[in-house]
């Protein structure tokens, strides 16, 4: 097998390298959910998947391609309804979030409602969906992006999922709850994480072949620089067989 | 209560909790009696122009599509619609009849944006657009299920979703922390598909629920569509799998494959092929239009629209006994 990949293999992979076995993950539709089955395939078989219409620890062994079809409670451990796992990850049940948006902006506010101004938009996006419940209560979210200028803004257009809104302190002053807030953003060029003081994203590792300067020049904002930065290895021959073979074989997001 | 901050969104439909209550008492019927009845019947008997609607899915699992092609044959108009949706409301936007939302997740999934949304929102004809989340819109629901007029969640908090809402955020009178007060949110007129019904409106419901239970407590009129319609014993077997009793519901349709093309957990998979078509043909007003002409107003009723996407591809989507694929 080939071990060249595509940027879209790399995301999933950098991904699914997050996910930590033995506890809870909200997973949503697309690479989040292609990570999670590659994370219980490798390191986290007991990474339990809470899918946001009821689905609680359903074993990946095909890919969803809705947020409620049928394999997101594939030999599930519960299969209740949307008012559960919204309320569990609202008592503190849910480590990880994932989240993806049109924008992101140094906070890690983000935008999936509308493009322009909300009145006469020049854009109407999906709206929030799952995803300011997911921003709101996980303890750790991680978002997925593509990354470029038009993506990584100053200021998204519209906050509907809350990232650290304007800064340390923020998301409590608003009544969310404390410990909770962006973790990780995965992009097409690089991983990021928050500074603990300013709240704002830092570049921690460039993809391979990515360079620091090609990261800052695809961001719309002043990224902080992690004192080290990492080069993210390389997906494994591993990794590309099991996605391409066992869990996207038709290839529909791959 | 000290109020802190008011979303600047319309309140598109105010809930009056004893207004409901009153009509729960008074239309809502306790005795069992047969409501099983043909889908145009079921539409025509509840549906009025400018009904505030809501369907009951996730994604384009269990989706009440059968109703919803007949609630546009019809020609209902000024809709306003609860906004949680994948097909039915990219179909019901498709008509330009949709004039307010309260919305929290309309789009195609893997597919991408609706198309629908976008020319209808950016266009302005659907005036009033309200934001919610997913959690949010169903706590709404649960509110009304609950009976009263609304409900402290933690969602919302901060963001511009709660700023274009119609939510409220106080602070909490036992702990001083400020919290968001979602008001309840009560249907004229609620649409849900069911794996199974009996006669007088009883309902099961295999795998996961999404947010029938909550929803189905909290409508004005209720119709259910069902894969099956089954004998009052068989619910009486297992009541604990009665998830909608009798009482919620206004009106039986049977309905096999009413979620095509959508699908129905362990019974059939979803039509990729039409899915596709669905959103390639969605992408322009002109062929939107023909895609309505051909699959909404084409056939009649839904044994037509069996007939067009034909009886051996239906029954081809169904699972190998023992359900999941």
């Amino acid at each position: 097998m080939s071990t060249e990949y595509n940027p879209r293999e790399l995301l999933i992979c950098v991904a699914a390298r997050l996910m930590e076995d033995g506890t809870t993950a909200f997973i949503g539709t697309g690479i989040p959910m292609l990570a999670a089955a590659l994370a219980q395939k490798l390191h986290a078989p007991n990474l339990v998947t809470v899918f946001e219409f009821g689905g609680t620890g359903a074993i990946l062994e095909e890919l969803p391609l809705a947020v409620g079809e049928e394999r997101t409670f594939h030999r599930a451990l519960s299969a209740t309804g949307i008012c559960d796992t919204m309320e569990t990850a609202q008592r503190g049940f849910i480590e990880y979030g994932f989240l993806g948006g049109a924008q992101i902006d140094p906070y890690g506010n983000l935008n999936s409602t509308v493009i322009g101004d909300h009145a006469r938009p020049k854009a109407r996006l999906p709206g929030s969906g799952g995803a300011n419940d997911v921003g709101s209560h996980c303890w750790r979210t991680i978002a997925i992006m593509q990354h470029d200028a038009r993506r990584f803004v100053p200021k998204v257009d519209f906050i509907t999922t809350p990232g650290y809104l304007t800064g340390p302190g923020a998301r409590e002053a608003a009544g969310l709850p404390p410990g909770t807030g962006p973790y990780r953003v995965v992009s097409s060029l690089a991983l990021m994480g928050f500074d603990d003081a300013t709240k704002r994203m830092k570049l921690l590792a460039v993809h391979p072949g990515v360079t620091v300067e090609q990261v800052i020049q695809n961001t719309g904002f002043e990224l902080l620089l992690a004192d080290r930065i990492e080069e993210t290895p390389p997906p494994t021959a591993e990794e590309l067989r099991l996605l391409r073979e066992e869990i996207d074989p038709h290839h529909l997001y791959i | 209560m000290h109020v802190v901050e008011s979303g600047i969104g319309p309140l598109i439909q105010p809930p009056d909790m004893n207004a409901f209550r009153e009509w729960n008492r008074l239309h809502k019927n306790k005795a069992l009696v047969d409501k099983l009845m043909s889908e145009q019947e079921a539409i025509s008997r509840f549906m009025f122009d400018g009904a505030y609607i809501g369907t009951e899915l996730y994604g384009t699992v269990r989706c009440p599509m059968s109703l919803i092609r007949e609630l546009i044959r019809q020609g209902y108009k000024d809709l306003r619609v609860a906004g949680q949706g994948v097909m039915e409301l990219d179909l019901l936007l498709a008509t330009g009849r949709v004039r307010a939302l309260d919305i929290t997740y309309i789009g195609n999934e893997v597919y991408g944006i609706s198309a629908n949304l976008r020319r209808e929102v950016e266009s302005g004809r659907v005036q009033q657009v309200v934001e919610w989340s997913n959690g949010g819109i169903t706590w709404r629901f649960k509110a009304a299920a609950m009976g009263v007029p609304f409900i402290p969640v933690r969602s919302m908090l901060g963001t511009d979703t709660l700023k274009y809402s119609a939510a409220k955020v106080v602070e909490c009178p036992f702990t001083g922390e400020k919290v968001a007060l979602l008001p309840a949110l009560i249907l004229d007129v609620g649409f849900i598909h069911v794996h199974r019904a009996d006669r007088y409106g009883n309902c099961q419901i295999d795998g996961i629920a999404g947010f029938a239970t909550e929803m189905a407590r909290a409508c004005k009129r209720l119709i259910v569509s069902a894969e099956e319609i089954i004998p009052t014993e068989e619910i009486r077997k297992r009541p604990d799998r009665t998830v909608i009793p009798y009482y919620l519901v206004d009106a039986v349709v049977h309905a096999p494959f009413g979620s095509h093309p959508g699908e129905m957990c362990y019974v059939y998979r979803r039509d990729e092929e039409l899915i596709r078509e669905w959103v390639k043909e969605m992408e322009q007003p002109d062929t939107a239009q023909a895609y309505l002409q051909k699959y909404v107003y084409g056939p009649k009723n839904h044994e037509e629209y069996m007939d067009l996407v034909g009886r051996d591809r239906l029954e081809s989507l169904r699972y190998r006994k023992g359900g999941q694929p």
